[in-house]
Formats: C-alpha cells, structure tokens, sequence
C-alpha cells in the first residue's frame, strides 16, 4: 500500500476514534446552543459520537440506541474553561528552591478532591491546574477533565503544548514575609533577574543538545559523541525556547508584564497568558500587538499592593483592544460559577454577550492551544458541554448538566433526589437514635447530644 | 493694579460665586423625578409615577403627584426606582487593601472589647464606598470582628467627607462571637473545639460578672463609698446589653451552637439578631418560634458541608423565607471587593429557590427592620429619607445599569475607581 494510501486509512481511523476511554454517543434537542463561533441555534440539536460533536443542527433525528438529553427551553454552551486553578493536586508550590521548573504538577495529582465535582455543578469541563507563584520559575503544569469518579490518569488531557509557570511580583520575592526571611529574590529586580539567567542558562542546554543530535544525524563525528549530561531542570526550559511549551506567567502590574514581553522577544518563546494580569488595561494595546492573552478575576481585586489598580473593567476593556482575555478561578468561590464572572463583563464594560461567552470558553482554549478541540459548539471538537435553566449570563441562573465527552458527569435533578434519599436515610437512623435515648427529654446544651 | 488688589478681586469673585452657589442649593431642595416605573417595596408597584423629594426625604410617591413650581425635574422615562440597598454586614470604610495590615482596621486584639466601635475605624475616603453605591447600595451596616465580645456595629450612609456625615447610627448592636472556637479571631467553619455547653457558659459568666458590675455601679451611686466601684470598661460599655438597650448581633453557625443560642438569649433576656447561620437552614423553624431575626452573610462563600449538597448555602435563604423567619443579606467581605455584591448575592439566592421579591426584601425593607431603622429606609414611602437607584433595569442582573442614585435626596457621583482608571487609559489608546 502507498504512503499516501496508509496515511488516508490512518486519519480516517483517528477521526473516528473515540477521544479517550470513557467516550460516548449522546444526542442533546431543542436546546438554545450558543455556539460561541457561529451565533445562537434557536431548538438547536447537538449529536456526540464517541465523544466527539458530530453534527450541530436542528431538527435533527436522534439516531437510535443514543441517549438523549432534553434542553427544550434550556440553554446549551460548550463546557466552560477553569484557566487557572490548583485543585487535584496535593500540593502547591516546591517551596524547597527557588527555581524549580523540573517539578511537574501531574506528579501531584489527586482525583478524589471533592473540588473536582464542584467545578462540575458550575460547568466546568476542563481545568488548568497549576504550580504555585512562590517562584520565579515553578513548575510545569497540566489540563484535566473533571471526570468525577473515575482515575486521576483518566482526567489528564494531554493536548496542547506543555505549561510552565512564571511569577512576578511579590509572590516570588515573599513580600509578605519581608523581612523575616531573607531569601534571593527579594525584589523585582532579583526575580528578573534569576528568570533571565535560567534562561541564558537554558539556551546554552538547548544548543549543546541541538548540536549532539545534529551530530548524530550527519554521523561525522568517528567515535559517536558523548551526549550532554542531562539537566531535568533547564530541559523544561529549554522546550519553551523550542516553542513546545508556553509559559504562563503570573504578574500583576503593567511595568513587569511590559518587562517580561520583551523577555520573551529576546528568547523567542511563546506567552500562553499573563495570570491574574489586574492592570493589562493599562497596556492593551502591546498586549494586543504581542498577541499574549490573559487569564483574571473580573473583580478580585485590592488584597495586595499590586492589586491596588485592579479594576473590574479589566477584563472588558481590553478585550475591547484585541486582547484575548479569558478569566478563572484561582481556588476561589467563583470555580463553581465562572459564567457568573462571564456576565459581570456585561455590567463592567458592556462586553457584547458572544464576547462575554469567550472569556470562559473558546478564549480559556486558545491561551492554552487547545482552541482545536474545545471552547466552541464546532463540528470534530470535543462533546464537552454544560447545560443551563436560563441564559448563563443571566444573574438568575444555574447549571444544571454537565458533559465532558459525551458523558453526563453532573446531573442536577438526578443529584437532588439522590441528596434527598440519603437525607431521608440520615434522619430514620438520627430518630432510631434518638429515640433509643432518655424519653422526653429535649434536644439542647443540657440535654446531651441532639 | 497692583497685587493687593487681584487679591481683593479674587476673594470677592470666590464669595460671590459661593453666594450663587448656596442659592442655587435652596431652589433645589425640590426634586420631582418623573415617569418612572417604582417599586417602593412596601406596597404595590406603581407602573408610571412620580417621586418627590423634599430636602433629605421623600415627600411623595404615586401615579399623580403634584408637582410645586421651582423643582428641579429629572426625567426618569424607561428607568425603575428602587429603595437604596442596605449591606447587613460590611467592612466597608474600614479596609483597603486586606493583606496590607496599615490599612485594615476592622478587627482588634482581645477577647472582651464592648468598648469598640466601628465607626471609629471609619474611613471616608475609602476607594470602595463609591464602587459599592454605582451599586444602588445606599447604608451599609459595619461590623467590628474580634473573637468574642468584639465591639459596636454601626450604620453609614454611602456618602460624606466626614465620620459624622456618614454616621447614621454609631451603634446598632453589640457584636458578639458564640465561643465555640475560643482563641479564634472568628470564624465561619461548624467544625467545633468548644461544645455548645461550655461556650454558653462562658457567655453566661460573663453576663453575670456585668450584671454584678451593674449592681455595684448602682449601689455606690446611691451610697457613695458603700462598695468599692471603679471603672472597667469591659463591663461598662456592656451594661446597655445586659440591661436591654442594645441588641446583640451573635456570630453563630452550627446547627448545635444556634440551638443553645436560642435558649440561651431566652434565659439571659437578650434582645437578639443572629448572624451568619450556616446551618439555619436546619433549624429555621426553631428561629422563626423563637423570633429571631437574621442576617446571612456571604453567599457566595458561606461554608456548607459537602455531604449537605453542593449547593446548599444558595438554597438557605429559599428556606428560611419558607420557614417564614426573617432574614436580610449581608456581603461580609474581607477581600475586595467590598459590599458592591450584594445585589449579585440577592440573585443567587433567586436562582436557587428564593422568591424575587423576598429577595429584594432581604435587601431593602427587611434589612431596615432588623437593623431598627425602618422609619427612615429600607422602601420608598413619605417620610422617608430619600434613598433611592434608578436603574434601566433589574439591579440584580448584570447587564442593567444604575443610572442615578440619591442618598438623603442628594444625587451622588457614580464616577469610582473602576471608571477613573479606564477613562484615563482611554486617553492613552486614543
């Protein structure tokens, strides 16, 4: 058989296998789909196969054997995007160094945090968990699907370039505890400068293996060459300056993120996102012409120097300049309803309603280069999907299912009358209890127990 | 012309230009704003009306008012007036960036401190007082935290240089924390390291070493040099509780701390607010028997466990409203942003089961209630002070906007922070 021949059997072949384990067929109907990237589908239909959108239409016929869902009078979404969080994870920040770009979240991973079904009822179906910002280099991170109740290795979603973390500001430099402990970086100037010299650093690694493998290929060199010594350290770093990994860099005010976008010009690596970014309004339009988006909090805000300037319309204004903006979490309340945050974009900046949509869907993929599977209602993107009583940037409304490839992992009916059941069990076994206690006596302080 | 004279020229244009400027406020103790759409709250909603304002308060609401000649009209065609929100549980004023310590004044040291006071940790020109009023929150209620007895709340108006132009009441209620977690500074979780039982006894010790302090008090004024008496602040400033003139607002949660705090304001004669309620929703009954108003706190955060249901804290407010207690919100924030979520908060409690006009009750009118100011706000009638928000639309949904707000019949300036800083860097991009 040809090569092109075998190539045509193996893309149709990937095409139509499932994403992962777990995948299923689901037909949703009568929906309002807002699609995201092409307008609202009034009685709108969605067919999932093998986990994957399969058609995007309406009046469509659900194919029989596929469970169907209902969304008649209900709003259907793609699953919103958790862009920066630390759930699932046991731990944080490796507090032990003060760079640490060889250490790797996914080590830490912890699929029983209850966390992970939280995010669900808010409809979160992908999140981007993280190393901490005590570092100026942290560590890589990963993306998960919140699959509730199944293996921590099943949730990792693997797409995508590699993340690394970065920080800025007083995190790295332990403002905080300024001046009790006295370790390098204690400024802005330190942090700058330990990230600049892991980058050199870097650079030197990278060319010394470019060279050894060119070596290898050309075989010139009579013995073969001694291969580098390996440093698991500058490795990571050394794949942000061949663009396999993005860095995603927490940072605050304006003059540090000016500072590290010129960083990144002078080692050609790729800015996933500033994290947190409160005063990117202040720079928009560098931020716009460097094609770097950022991940925020429409309103948290004033909980450190650097945030003094964080304002809510932030998150509204530039993306009115070209910016792509996506919000997040970051362990807050708001990782259970981030559409919320959505619809707070209307109020502070009159963010157009499509645009508002963005920030926690298709914007959260692109600044994780993964706005080739999610982030949109797409044909060939991944059945991962929330459904809402009312219109999600409505004040007034609630998830009510959630889907991550074509699975229904958050159901509310179902979970309500499962809450139910086990209340109702709860309170026959406190009766057989308390009734099994002194007769007549009154449940309070003095009466012992409840 | 020499110096002297521009001098002399200057000050007589400054007076004058005051002069017209004290006129100019005398005609304009008349407002009429009309062809509104109003929801006074404590009556029907009126379709198309008219509000009249007279100096600090409303001089009437309706369908057809009479409007006296002179006043100044503002047109309010295609908004809706609501009474000015009122925050049951703020910081407000007295934080401003929560991890710079210099800035953070609500909270003190010590266990026994009912001489505190927060308006005395008041700040005026604090950056989120005008980010929470281009809210429609027009008094917020401010608290003191400590770890047991933490002082005196108080009641603002969202506008004033001044402490005293902002101080409605300097005291509301005596803050007090049920000690279930003794050495705490407070706090929300229903975890215990107290039980209910030793920490009603502590509160009740305590009552009794002030009601002892009274006594004394008494007896050494009726017969000087009878008993020994000498000032201790730390039951001084309580007597008004003890003795019935002032309310106590109690910090507690647990289903098992709320009962005993139900027994024990009964047995001590306390008049009481509760705050907090995590777990009220467990026995709403038992404070509606027990008439004991609430206010809840944050809802965005308010602890619940997860085996109670993910979304258990949003579903409170729906229960105690069946329950038929009565309850008002409060934003009880430590991190900012400060109070400008409390309408947000109204809507969470109506996506998950709260009647929409519960909860702008819980907001407005309830709120004033249970703060005892209700003569003077909480709903739009005659009489009362002028505290109202025009709005496009419902204040609760994002996409409205607030176009007007009045604090005791002023307009207020809705510029903040928020809009200072995005027209600035608008001048940058043009």
């Amino acid at each position: 058989m040809s090569e092109k021949t075998y190539r045509l059997i193996l893309s149709v072949f990937l095409i139509l296998a499932p994403v992962s384990a777990g995948a299923q067929d689901l037909f949703i109907k009568d929906g309002t789909l807002l699609t995201v990237t092409n307008g609202t589908i009034a009685e709108g239909d969605i067919l999932i196969r093998d986990g994957r959108i399969a058609v995007v239409g309406s009046d469509l016929k659900a194919p029989s054997g596929v469970r169907v869902i209902d969304a008649s009078g209900r709003f259907v979404m793609p699953g919103l995007i958790d862009s920066h969080t630390h759930i699932a994870l046991t731990d944080t920040n490796e507090l032990g160094a003060v760079v640490t770009s060889e250490v790797n979240v996914r080590d830490m991973v912890n699929g029983e945090d209850r966390r992970l079904f939280n995010v669900l009822t808010g409809g979160v179906t992908l999140i981007h968990t993280m190393h901490g910002s005590a570092n100026p280099i942290g560590g890589q991170n990963i993306l998960m699907k919140p699959k509730w109740g199944r293996a921590a290795e099943e949730m990792i979603f693997s797409a995508g370039p590699g993340s690394l973390k970065f920080a800025l500001g007083e995190n790295p430099k332990q403002a905080i505890f300024y001046p009790a402990k006295a370790r390098y970086p204690k400024s802005r100037m330190g942090v700058k400068a330990i990230i600049r010299r892991e980058l050199i650093r870097a650079r030197e690694y990278m060319l010394l293996w470019d060279r050894y493998h060119a070596s290898v290929e050309t075989g010139e060199s009579d013995p073969r060459p001694m291969p580098p010594r390996r440093d698991l350290r500058l490795e990571p770093l050394a794949d942000l300056l061949r663009g396999k990994t993005w860095a995603h860099v927490h940072a605050y005010r304006a003059d540090e993120m000016l500072e590290f976008l010129d960083l990144a010009r002078e080692f050609h690596f790729r800015i996933g996102s500033f994290e947190h970014a409160s005063e990117a309004f202040k720079i928009a339009k560098e931020l716009a012409a460097a094609e770097v988006g950022i991940t925020c909090f429409m309103e948290n805000w004033s909980y450190k120097m650097e945030t003094a300037e964080g304002i809510a319309n932030n998150a509204a204004f530039c993306a009115r300049h070209g910016v792509t903006v996506a919000l997040n979490s970051d362990l807050g309340p708001q990782m259970m309803f981030l559409f919320n945050q959505a619809g707070k974009a209307l109020r502070y900046g009159g963010l157009p309603e499509e645009e508002a949509l963005k920030l926690v869907t298709l914007n959260s993929a692109r600044i994780l280069g993964v706005d080739d599977r999610l982030g949109s209602l797409e044909v060939g993107k991944d059945g991962d999907i929330a459904i809402f009583n009312r219109h999600p940037l409505s004040a007034y409304t609630r998830c009510e299912i959630t889907i991550i490839e074509g699975v229904v992992y958050f159901d509310r009916d179902a979970y309500l009358e499962t809450q139910r059941r086990e209340e109702e069990k709860r309170r026959k076994e406190k009766k057989k209890k308390d009734d099994g206690k002194r007769p007549g006596r009154p449940a309070g302080p003095m009466g012992g127990g409840r | 012309m020499n110096r002297r004279h521009l001098n002399v020229l200057a000050l007589t244009g400054f007076l004058l230009a005051g002069g017209l400027q004290a006129r100019a406020a005398a005609e304009n103790d008349v407002f009429a704003l009309m062809n509104l759409r109003i929801i006074p709250v404590s009556g029907k909603d009126i379709p198309s009306g008219i509000i009249l304002i007279r100096g600090a308060r409303i001089a009437e609401v309706g369908a057809d008012v009479a409007v006296p000649p002179g006043a100044e009209v503002i047109d309010g065609t295609g908004l809706t007036a609501y009474p000015g929100m009122i925050d049951c549980h703020s910081y407000l004023g007295m934080l401003e960036i929560s991890n710079v310590a210099a800035t953070v004044d609500y909270q003190e040291t010590g266990l026994t401190n009912p001489q505190i006071k927060a308006v005395e940790g008041l700040r005026p020109d604090s950056v989120h007082i005008p980010i929470a009023r281009a809210h429609g929150i027009t008094a917020a209620h401010i608290i003191p935290e400590g770890a047991f007895v933490a002082g005196r709340t108080g009641l603002i108006r969202l506008t004033g240089w001044t402490p005293d132009e902002m101080v409605i009441r300097d005291e509301v209620a005596m803050h007090m924390v049920f000690p279930s977690h003794p050495g705490f500074l407070f706090m929300q979780m229903v975890g215990k390291t107290q039980p209910a039982e030793k920490a009603v006894s502590q509160i009740k010790d305590y009552l009794k070493r002030v009601r002892l302090y009274g006594e004394r008090k008494r007896m050494a004024a009726d017969r000087p040099g009878s008993v020994p008496h000498e000032y201790d602040e730390s039951c001084e400033e309580m007597l008004p509780v003890v003795e019935g003139r002032l309310p106590v607002m109690l910090s507690v949660h647990s289903e098992e701390d709320i009962r005993a705090a139900i027994d024990l304001v009964k047995e001590e004669n306390l008049k009481a607010i509760f705050f907090g309620v995590s777990e009220g929703w467990k026995v709403a009954d038992d404070l509606k028997k027990a008439g004991i108003p609430v206010i809840l706190g944050n809802l965005y955060s308010a602890y619940h466990d997860f085996d109670d249901g993910y979304d258990r804290h949003w579903r409170a407010p729906a229960v105690l409203q069946e329950a038929g207690v009565l309850f008002a919100l409060g934003t009880q924030k430590m991190l900012p942003p400060l109070g400008k979520d409390l309408p947000f908060f109204a809507a969470k409690a109506v996506a998950f089961g709260l009647d929409r006009r519960a909860a702008l009750r819980a907001v407005t009118l309830n709120a004033a209630e249970i703060l005892g100011v209700d003569d003077l706000m909480g709903s739009l009638e005659p009489g009362k002070l002028a505290n109202i928000v025009l709005a496009d639309g419902d204040p609760f949904e994002f996409k409205t906007k607030i176009k007007a707000v009045f604090i005791d019949g002023k307009k207020v300036d809705l510029n903040n922070l928020y809009t200072d800083k995005i027209k600035q860097f608008q001048k940058r991009f043009r």
